[in-house]
């Protein structure tokens, strides 16, 4: 398939001998203006991926966390709709920086596979993650994806066995997200020394970077996870700064501030 | 394979799809899980050894056959069709759901499974599971809404005294969907040792085929018992829906008898133009739980809260092989009110001295639009789904007694 922002960002990063800071927020949480903000100071704060949260009433992979980010957004007009509407409005002055949509298919399929995909390559979306739809419902979004251009990045667990690897890493594009626990969103953080044996087993089976996500938090974690794997995952405890936020101002110095030290922990560690 | 072509019953297809419903709609993490379990159904079901101990603990456990009783008053109230009951308020537990219950059980040991969950609404699946869990001693876990809790408390304590956990449920709407979403959480991260037991024929498939399955113990029993009293097989069949499995276990024997006219009835809670939980009529395809179905959802394809006096068909979604058999045209979908369920609750209980749950009420209800133009000679079977007892309160609270 066409190369995507998202392919053009790891080789870069490889090149530079370091891992990605592969950031999480919910479009439309608190409100629109907000996370537009956020989305616009995430690049500068050394976010190199962008994942952005689709809002969904029943987020059932979910901890409660990004649960109630999902309901604030919900709550103050959140849709697909003005999601797709964020991405353009941050385009407009990035048109580097990958972006991931990340959510559940109900609200895509609502809006319609086809015009969904018409109107995410138009805002400029470069990958999509939908929590619900495994390998065995390719022929729902995966594949009208990567025809439209569009990666379709997925999630491999620690239940994905020997058996199952070929299934998840097939029709796969962008890079693997290693869901590094069983579990929702929110969980505790894994033993580095249990995602470096899974990694290096799920490593036979593909040659797309792997992104670990789950359980991290602090700048230091992320600086661990960066020495095994090609990206580390940020969501809940960004999240949970806009959540703690006593204004909409301080939600967007609070994100990025959190951002800052995360991304800073992925760049202290040097690869090659 | 000519005959394969034209049952109605061949279903769902090796993806687990009834025509584009069903499907297997969850996250990786559990995809593993539910691919064994799969493999597990299948070789049970090879198995005489896991047919007889399931028949075996229906018999004596459960108390099955449950009667199929001639409503003789009922009857003549409407003066219209013969009426009868199905009793599955009389199973151990006073519903329907243990029939599923016990056979997923015996699925979840065969499979070494050392942990129950489920959700519940109005607490009847969570009753039968709790029971089923105690009698082979396995931990079980509950997943119910508070406000759930709230109008089903003396489900809720019997749930505790066979020594389940039961955890209140906050996020959402606080009933059956919401429920059924902290399941699934629990079971992501519990996946390893955690069984969990879906209450009606929906979620990822093989639930909807399983649990169809287990309940179809119901229809079959209603052929042998209605030719015995009858000589012959009715002529319309009648349950209420929420996620649908007590109605898909009493028309799936029967989908193939073209001649039989079958009804769904779904909630029509305040009315089909207000709050309501009827799927079908209010609903469209969509996403949810694992399979695709009937959901009721705004434009953005969020899920809408759903709304019925009864706890158990306060959901809004439907099982997916009923949204096929919707499309299909094979079963007739209809709907009762709050209003009209009440009142055939009443009905019931003056007129039979049975008290109906209020999801079987909402099958009660629809006999007055059916059974009265139906000539003396035709026969209807409504199947009475559950006992009315947990429901005094509610009842009690619309009709303004203060016990």
């Amino acid at each position: 398939m066409i190369e995507t922002r998202i392919d053009r960002r790891f080789a870069k990063l490889k090149a530079e001998g370091r891992a990605a800071f592969v950031s999480y927020f919910m479009a439309n949480d608190p409100d629109y203006d907000t996370s537009l903000k956020i989305l616009k100071g995430l690049p500068g704060a050394g976010a190199d991926v962008i994942e952005v949260g689709m809002p969904f009433t029943d987020p059932m992979a979910d901890g409660a966390a990004i649960q109630a980010a999902g309901l604030r957004s919900l709550a103050s007009g959140g849709s697909l709709r003005n999601t797709l509407k964020l991405i353009s409005e941050f385009r407009e002055g990035d048109n580097e920086t990958p972006i991931v949509l990340m959510g559940y298919y109900n609200p895509v399929y609502a809006y319609g596979v086809e015009d969904f995909l018409k109107d995410a390559v138009k805002a400029g979306v470069d990958g999509l993650i939908i929590v619900d739809l495994p390998s065995e419902e390719d022929s729902e979004l995966c594949i009208p994806a990567r025809e439209a251009g569009i990666n379709f990045i997925r999630l491999a667990t620690p239940t994905t066995d020997e058996k199952r690897l070929p299934a998840v890493v097939n029709n796969s594009s962008g890079f693997l997200y290693y869901v590094s626990i069983a579990g929702t969103t929110g969980a505790a953080a894994p033993e580095p020394a249990d995602v470096a044996k899974a990694l290096e087993r799920i490593r036979k089976a593909t040659d797309l970077p792997i992104a670990v996500g789950f359980g991290i938090r602090r700048g230091d974690q992320a600086a661990e996870i960066a020495k095994i794997a090609d990206a580390a995952v940020v969501g809940t405890a960004l999240v949970e700064r806009v959540a703690n936020a006593a204004s909409p101002d301080e939600a967007v110095s609070s994100v990025l501030e959190l951002a800052k030290e995360l991304s800073a922990g992925v760049q202290s560690v040097t690869k090659n | 394979m000519s005959q394969q072509l034209n049952t109605y019953r061949a279903g769902p297809d090796e993806t687990g799809h009834f025509g584009i419903f069903g499907g297997q709609f969850v996250a990786e993490t559990l995809m593993p899980l539910i691919l064994e379990l799969n493999d597990a159904y299948e070789e049970a079901k090879k198995d005489p050894a896991f047919a007889e101990q399931l028949s075996g603990l229906l018999k004596h456990y459960v108390g099955r056959e449950s009667p199929l009783y001639f409503a003789e008053r009922l009857t003549e109230h409407y003066g219209g069709a013969k009426i009868y009951l199905k009793r599955e308020d009389l199973n151990h537990t006073g519903a329907h759901k243990i029939n599923n219950c016990m056979g997923q059980i015996l699925l979840a040991m065969r499979m070494g499974k050392k942990r129950i969950i489920a959700e519940t609404g109005a607490g009847q699946h969570g009753v039968a599971t709790a029971t089923v869990a105690a009698r082979f001693g396995l931990p079980c876990t509950i997943y119910m809404g508070e406000t759930d809790i709230e109008r089903q408390k003396p489900n809720v304590f019997r749930m505790k005294l066979m020594g389940a956990e039961v955890i209140p449920v906050k996020s959402g709407s606080r009933t059956l969907k919401d429920a059924m979403n902290e399941a699934l959480r629990d079971w992501v991260t519990n996946v390893e040792n955690t069984f969990y037991i879906i209450g009606t024929v929906a979620g990822p498939h093989p639930y909807p085929q399983l649990v169809r399955d287990f309940q179809n113990v119901i229809g079959e029993e209603v052929r042998r018992q209605i030719m015995e009293q009858e000589g012959r097989l009715p002529d319309a069949l009648l349950a209420c829906i929420g996620g649908g499995s007590n109605a898909m276990g009493l028309f799936h024997p029967f989908l193939d008898d073209e001649d039989i006219d079958i009804y769904g009835v779904e909630a029509a809670g305040e009315g089909l133009d207000k709050k309501h939980a009827a799927s079908l009529k209010g609903g469209r395809p969509g996403v949810l739980h694992g399979n695709r179905t009937y959901l009721l959802q705004d434009e953005d394809g969020q899920i809408a809260e759903a709304h019925s006096i009864s706890a158990g068909l306060d959901y809004p979604g439907i099982g997916p092989e009923h949204s096929w058999l919707n499309d299909i045209g094979r079963v007739n979908y209809v709907s009762a009110t709050d209003q009209e369920a009440l009142d055939a609750f009443q009905l019931c209980c003056e007129l039979e001295g049975i008290i109906p749950a209020l999801e079987s009420s909402h099958a009660l209800a629809y006999l007055e639009k059916l059974a009265r133009d139906l000539p003396k000679d035709k026969i209807i079977v409504v199947n009475l789904s559950g006992r009315g007892d947990k429901d005094i309160f509610t009842v009690a609270d619309a009709l303004g007694v203060e016990l």
